[in-house]
């Protein structure tokens, strides 16, 4: 499988909802268009939330993955501008 | 855009909005308001405005808090009682968010006064209760460019526009003159349902933080007409006119006056 390139990371870990989505939503504005964001998170209920608002919000989900009992690795490509 | 902790709880549903997010909280932590009047209209208009975040609020207001105010004032208190409008609202507002500046400015409005008061801010909200203040506030808006969100409310009737200088109508292109003293009563002759300066508030407070984050449609080339016994809201088509006074082609009004003290008793 191809290599994603990262252009950032964020760490969300110890986070809960909505803040799980509010600090995803605030690192996706750091990025451009075309660009991806890499977001470990470990609050269950927001590895299914957060990738639907990203998509909600026109962005593209390219992973969203269990890495341990505990933490989720979610990749987003930003689609359109904020 | 660094907010705190505390930032990120107290706007997390703003930030979640597209039409928002951290870029349209900045923009909101940034503006800078003026509210003319701190009474039934300003009191709502201003509460949201700071629960918002709007980083800068001032009010001009040289009013005391009295008790007949407090069934729609909803800023003001019975420990206000006696109290300056503005510094009364300042309080709460400051009490609801601290993040917020609320500069009281404890003067009337004139033609001397205006323009400098003005000068300082990105958008005008006119809550004022008697047409000289009013027409004083369009024409001070026209002449400095400045955004202006306006709103009116009697009995169970109000009205909300935006009006944006030479894009829009303005409030001479609406109604070129203002009534003659006597003509339309004041709330204080008329009544006012308490809770109509609170939508009509809300309404105005929408449009500011609208104009602010540059979403959505301005009220701009229209007038809002709210009738809460009927619960009817009609959405008025306002031409701009190319012959008013102050904002038309050629214009006649090119110096602010006050008008004469007995349109002042209405």
């Amino acid at each position: 499988m191809e290599d994603i390139k990262i252009d950032k990371n964020l760490d969300i870990r110890g986070e809960v909802c909505p803040y799980t989505l509010v600090k995803s939503k605030l690192g996706i504005e750091m990025i451009e268009v075309g660009q991806v964001i890499e977001i470990i998170l470990d609050y269950p209920e927001a590895a299914d939330s957060v990738p639907k608002a990203m998509e909600n919000y026109g962005h593209k989900v390219l992973k969203i993955e269990k890495i341990n009992a505990k933490e989720w690795i979610l990749q987003v490509r930003k689609e359109v501008e904020d | 855009m660094d907010f705190s902790e505390e930032q990120l709880k107290r706007y997390s549903r703003h930030i979640i909005l597209p039409e928002v997010g951290g870029k349209g909280q900045k923009k909101i932590s940034e503006a800078k308001v003026l509210m003319v009047g701190a009474g039934g209209l300003g009191c709502p208009v201003g509460y949201y405005l700071a629960a918002a975040g709007v980083g800068t609020i001032a009010i001009v207001d040289n009013d005391e808090v009295e008790l007949s105010n407090l069934q729609r004032q909803i800023a003001h208190s019975v420990k206000t009682l006696g109290v300056n409008k503005a510094e009364s609202a300042k309080q709460t507002f400051e009490s609801l968010n601290p993040d917020v500046n609320v500069v009281t400015i404890k003067e009337r409005l004139n033609s001397k006064n205006v323009k400098d008061l003005f000068k300082d801010y990105d958008i005008i909200v006119d809550g004022t209760d008697n047409f000289p203040t009013r027409y004083l506030i369009n024409d001070a808006c026209v002449m400095l460019k400045k955004p202006l969100v306006s709103g009116a409310i009697l009995r169970f009737e109000g009205q909300v526009t935006t009006i944006l200088p030479h894009e829009g109508h303005c409030y001479r292109c609406l109604f070129e003159e203002p009534p003659p003293p006597g003509l339309v009563p004041s709330c204080q002759e008329a009544g006012v349902l308490g809770v109509l300066p609170g939508v009509i508030g809300a309404l105005q407070a929408t449009e500011v933080l609208k104009l602010i984050l540059g979403k959505g449609k301005p009220l701009s080339g229209y007038l809002l007409i709210y009738d809460a016994l009927g619960v009817n809201f009609r959405k008025v088509k306002v031409p701009k006119n190319k012959d008013c006074a102050v904002c038309g082609d050629n214009p006649t009004i090119t110096e602010l006056t006050d008008l004469p003290e007995e349109y002042c008793s209405i």
